[in-house]
């Protein structure tokens, strides 16, 4: 896999199927359906317990804005994706254009689905700082493997998105 | 005869707050004769603007998922800090657990952990101990 920018595109090539699969999971991977801890993570609360009025109203008003948020950034990743399912060889490598102006969608959609992925899993914080350890084993290093793909497309995104910006004293 | 005072008290200036807090105390002096009032009293009264000026804060707590660079960036976004500030509190989540970003005015503080909610932080509001 080969990842760079060019122009107003992030371009991601030479994906093999294995890789293309994971990336086409992206959007149902941010389901949170069903999963409470998923849910929770995704919705936290504002504030501690002692402040339930606050906590009530933003229920009631943030978190369907929150929804809306991040279910509009997925669906621009899913239309993204588009562009993974016109291979007509099954088996070939692909590539991925993701326009420039797509990536804070893509950031919030990845960052998504690996909460949502870390959530279902439970994993430790152990099992995430390691990338060494093949998805092959199991379901549940299937999902590491993902979450650490998914960071690691975040990294690339980011790098971009603040390349130049120098420091500056505070 | 009914004496008012109102009094003003600036209340403690907080990291990057607009416009700190007002505690108005209102002192109210009653004089009133007869018998069945016993001797003059004074009623003081103090009123803040309850839970809107009082400074509140924003909290970010750690995540073991949100990257390092992630975090970063929204800080900077959300409060305009440069770099190596929004990278000194993105430390101070990783090290400590928290980290306070702002201090000041509720409704401003209630924004911004909104905004810190949009981009999946776990973030809260807090009053200002």
């Amino acid at each position: 896999m080969e990842i760079c920018r060019r122009k107003d595109e992030l371009e991601i090539s030479e994906l093999d199927p294995f890789l293309a699969e994971l990336l086409r999971q992206i959007p149902v991977s941010t389901n949170a359906d069903g999963v409470p801890a998923a849910e929770e993570r995704l919705f936290s609360p504002p504030a501690g317990g002692e402040d339930k009025e606050f906590c009530a109203e933003w229920k009631l008003y943030v978190q369907p804005e929150l929804r809306r948020l991040f279910r509009s950034a997925t669906e621009t990743v899913a239309a993204d994706l588009e562009q993974l399912n016109g291979e007509e060889k099954a088996f070939a490598n692909c590539t991925l254009r993701i326009p420039a102006k797509h990536a804070d969608a893509w950031l919030n959609t990845l960052n998504q689905a690996r909460l949502v992925i870390a959530a279902k899993n439970n994993f430790t914080d152990g099992e995430l700082g390691d990338h060494y350890r093949s998805p092959t084993g199991s379901r549940r290093d299937l999902s590491l493997f993902q979450v650490n793909f998914y960071g690691f497309l975040q990294e690339f995104i980011l790098r971009e998105l603040m390349g130049g910006q120098e420091s500056s004293p505070d | 005869m009914l004496a008012f005072l109102m009094t003003w008290q600036p209340s403690q200036e907080t990291a990057g707050g607009l416009g700190g807090s007002a505690n108005v105390t209102l002192s109210v002096s009653a004089e009133v004769a007869g018998p069945a009032v016993g001797e003059p009293g004074i009623e003081k009264e103090t009123r803040s603007k309850e839970g809107v000026d009082l400074p509140w804060q924003v909290v970010v707590h750690n995540d073991p998922i949100n990257l390092m660079t992630y975090v970063t960036m929204v800080f900077q976004r959300v409060f305009g800090y440069p770099r190596e500030r929004a990278e000194r509190h993105m430390l101070e989540v990783h090290h400590k657990g928290r980290s306070i970003l702002w201090s000041g005015m509720r409704e401003r503080a209630e924004l911004y952990v909104q905004q810190l909610h949009g981009y999946l932080l776990l973030a809260t509001l807090e009053k200002v101990n």
